[in-house]
């Protein structure tokens, strides 16, 4: 260690040095900055909420024991009324699929005008991107209130909120599958005259197909949830249901629906995940 | 020509039968579903009485919503008793009415003697005029309308239209005529109403008004700019207090728009998102480390931490808020948990997935120099998977923001609860027109500030996945 270090390895030190302490610093910056966000919010919390956190804490499982509690009174004639929610559920998966796929074929045609590969216009991709954006950001719950207050309660401000909401978030996923795809299909159908809509049949499509179907299957699973949600504000299915049993304090069906729900939330996980796997799993 | 193109054709298909095969199976199968999703559409179509939106979907009932959203309005009162005695009120609000003595509000210049000195007149925005009288209303000089109607009360106290049977349809459009009321509304920003006992006259205007400052603020007849120019000024526009804070405290306790509530729900909402993101991360973390195959040779261990990921997202935050909002009462906090608890579950199971899909030769590097397991962790696998797990944590913090509206609006308050609160209340649209506005500013705002950061943090905007 004695011996002394060439010039050009000593500069190498001096820089490593200064790079090592500029990313302690910046590292230090961002943890700061983390601690200050975490204690803001914390005394925004506190002050906002209404009971006490530490009460609260203690209180967490009284509500999941007197359901169990109840479910657990009833005994073997509690699965018919499980069954009895099936119905409900199958209501509320309807406005899901159905919603998806309304969805899905409006986010097609939002990705098709706003891809950079296929519109020259380039307005166009700018209105486009920017439907895309609002519709994306408006949480369905917004959306579907307004519709509810308009049309009175029925599954259609559901269906309407979770379709605009599907159009835009499936169609930014889409527009970055058909930007991404690659581009000599398209040029070897040019050259041999094709017309627009076939370049876009026989080239585009065939690429981002596998891919489209994964993310609808995604946001599939995603509008069960969302459906569900709406349903706590009045758009039917076993979302009203719920919140109705919660006001009645029937225990054990609270407990019942939760569990259909619950089941169906990872069933569909699993089959998501399974088939989209079978999509793309193979190549990526 | 087209005739050796066909022999060409013939010869391929002999050439590769199997692929043929193939290619005309797989466009069946594609036929096959694409029958099938029709079937189901039409089905959806009619089980989710999508049919019905025509007879659902009330024009009026819309347009008049989408109106209250951009414009306000004045309500004219005259009861025919004393017709002297007109009222002028801001949407109608009993606090709100101009020319009181407690308020230093004069009468707007649309209202105003006429000229025979008699009549009171209302001059709409399109110069259009209603003029009370002490037995009539005379409604005069409305474009489009050749004539003038004038409306009187009958023997028995009740509205009519004089001279209604010698007018034509035409001339009767905008009128809405029944036994105890003649309305006449020739577009959206003109009502008039006689009732037996009173005339009601609404007048609308487009915009927000009183946006800054409400009705019986002492800043309200300035304009934001002027009123920000006065808080340098000396003079006091109140004794009480210095213009700065007076400034402040009035748009703060605005009572039309609410800015200080409205703003301080927004708060909450974004401190439940941030808050919750940070809490699934600290608690993803580790877990995450514990539930992948390259750190932990349990097998027991990792399984059983797999299915807790799969059933605390699985467990929606429908759920989760309902069973904390038991526990903790409307608040931030059930935001904070529910958004927490379910994304435990997602970024753990995305984060262990990301720990097993490192490079195994880093960690292999690191062991060669015989480090202990804990270093070849925090020096092999660690910055591998840094930028994903941020990318992923802030990916989740915008779709979080969206969830802890929809949290709040279930009762956990914040925005999504005075959202819920102001289309309740059946007429302050403008409210709601205001809060849709803010969550729709505040969502992509997030949006951009997440991937602001993953740019400046990891150096590319878009999702890692691994």
């Amino acid at each position: 260690m004695t011996k002394a270090l060439p010039a050009n390895l000593e500069q190498i030190e001096v820089n490593l040095k200064k790079l090592t302490n500029q990313r302690t610093r910046s590292s230090l910056l961002g943890i700061a900055i983390l601690i200050l966000i975490f204690f803001g919010g914390t005394l925004v919390s506190l002050e906002a909420n209404a009971g006490s956190f530490g009460r609260g804490i203690a209180n967490f499982f009284n509500y999941p024991r007197d359901l169990f509690v109840d479910t657990f009174e009833m005994g073997w004639k509690y699965w018919p009324r499980v069954i009895k929610y099936i119905p409900e559920l199958i209501i509320t998966l309807n406005i899901a699929l159905f919603s998806t796929s309304i969805g899905f074929i409006l986010a097609i045609i939002f990705a098709i005008f706003s891809s950079r590969n296929l519109i020259r216009n380039k307005r166009v991709i700018q209105f486009t991107k920017f439907l895309m954006d609002v519709t994306r950001s408006f949480p369905t719950l917004i959306i579907a209130m307004v519709f509810l207050y308009l049309m009175g309660k029925s599954s259609l401000p559901a269906v309407i909120a979770i379709t605009i909401h599907t159009a835009g978030a499936l169609g930014k996923l889409f527009t970055e599958a058909i930007e991404n795809c690659d581009g000599k299909p398209i040029e070897g159908l040019s050259s041999v005259g094709a017309t627009w809509t076939q370049k876009i049949r026989f080239s585009v499509l065939p690429q981002v197909l596998p891919l489209f179907l994964s993310y609808g299957i995604l946001r599939l699973e995603i509008n069960v949830r969302e459906s569900t949600i709406l349903g706590f504000v009045g758009a039917g299915g076993i979302g009203e249901m719920l919140a109705a049993l919660i006001q009645w304090n029937y225990g054990a069906d609270v407990l019942a629906c939760m569990f259909l729900l619950v089941g169906t939330i990872i069933a569909l996980d699993y089959l998501s995940a399974y088939w989209r796997h079978k999509l793309i799993g193979a190549n990526q | 020509m087209s005739s050796s193109l066909a022999i060409q054709r013939e010869n391929i298909r002999k050439l590769f039968p199997d692929t043929f095969k193939q290619a005309r199976k797989s466009r069946l199968r594609g036929q096959i579903i694409f029958f099938l999703v029709l079937v189901y559409l039409i089905v959806g179509f009619f089980t989710l009485d999508v049919v019905d939106i025509p007879k659902k979907w009330k024009p009026q009932n819309a347009a008049m919503f989408v109106l209250d959203t951009y414009a306000h309005k004045d309500h004219v009162t005259m009861k025919w008793e004393n017709h002297e005695d007109i009222k002028i009120a801001f949407e109608g609000n009993y606090r709100s009415v101009y020319g009181r003595d407690n308020l230093d509000k004069s009468i707007p210049d649309w209202f105003y003697k006429n000229s025979d000195n008699v009549g009171n007149v209302v001059e709409f925005n399109n110069k259009g005029k209603a003029i009370l009288y002490k037995d009539k209303v005379e409604i005069v000089n409305f474009p489009k309308y050749e004539r003038d109607f004038t409306i009187k009360l009958n023997s028995n106290g009740k509205p009519y239209l004089v001279g209604s049977e010698d007018l034509v349809i035409e001339d009767l459009k905008g009128f809405r005529i029944t036994e105890n009321r003649v309305e006449f509304r020739p577009t959206l920003y003109e009502r008039i109403q006689v009732y037996p006992k009173k005339v009601e006259i609404h007048r609308y205007s487009i915009g927000w008004k009183y946006f800054w400052f409400d009705f019986s603020s002492p800043l309200e007849p300035y304009t934001f700019f002027e009123a920000l120019g006065l808080t340098f000024s000396k003079e006091r526009v109140v004794p009480e207090m210095s213009n700065l804070k007076l400034f402040l405290t009035e748009i703060k306790d605005n009572e039309a728009f609410m800015h200080g509530r409205v703003w301080w729900a927004m708060l909450e909402t974004i401190v439940m998102a941030v808050l919750g993101t940070m809490f699934a991360t600290v608690m993803a973390l580790p877990l995450s480390f514990l539930a992948a195959y390259n750190v932990t040779p349990i097998k027991a261990l990792r399984f059983t931490l797999r299915r807790l990921f799969d059933t605390l997202r699985g467990i929606d935050f429908l759920i989760w808020s309902l069973i904390f909002l038991r526990a903790f009462g409307p608040g931030p906090f059930t935001g904070i948990f529910a958004i927490g608890f379910t994304d435990t579950g997602t970024l753990g199971k995305l984060y262990s997935e990301a720990i097993e899909n490192t490079e195994k030769k880093q960690q292999e590097g690191v062991q060669s120099t015989g480090a202990s397991k804990f270093l070849q962790h925090r020096f092999g696998i660690i910055p591998q998977i840094l930028p994903i797990f941020v990318s992923q944590s802030l990916y989740y913090l915008e779709s979080n923001t969206r969830g802890a509206v929809i949290i709040g609006a279930m009762g956990a308050g914040g925005i999504g609860l005075q959202f819920l609160g102001a289309l309740g209340t059946g007429n302050d649209f403008e409210n709601v027109a205001y809060m849709a506005i803010l969550v729709l500013a505040v969502v992509i705002f997030m949006d951009r500030l997440s991937a602001w950061l993953r740019r400046i943090l990891i150096g590319s905007d878009q999702l890692i996945v691994r």
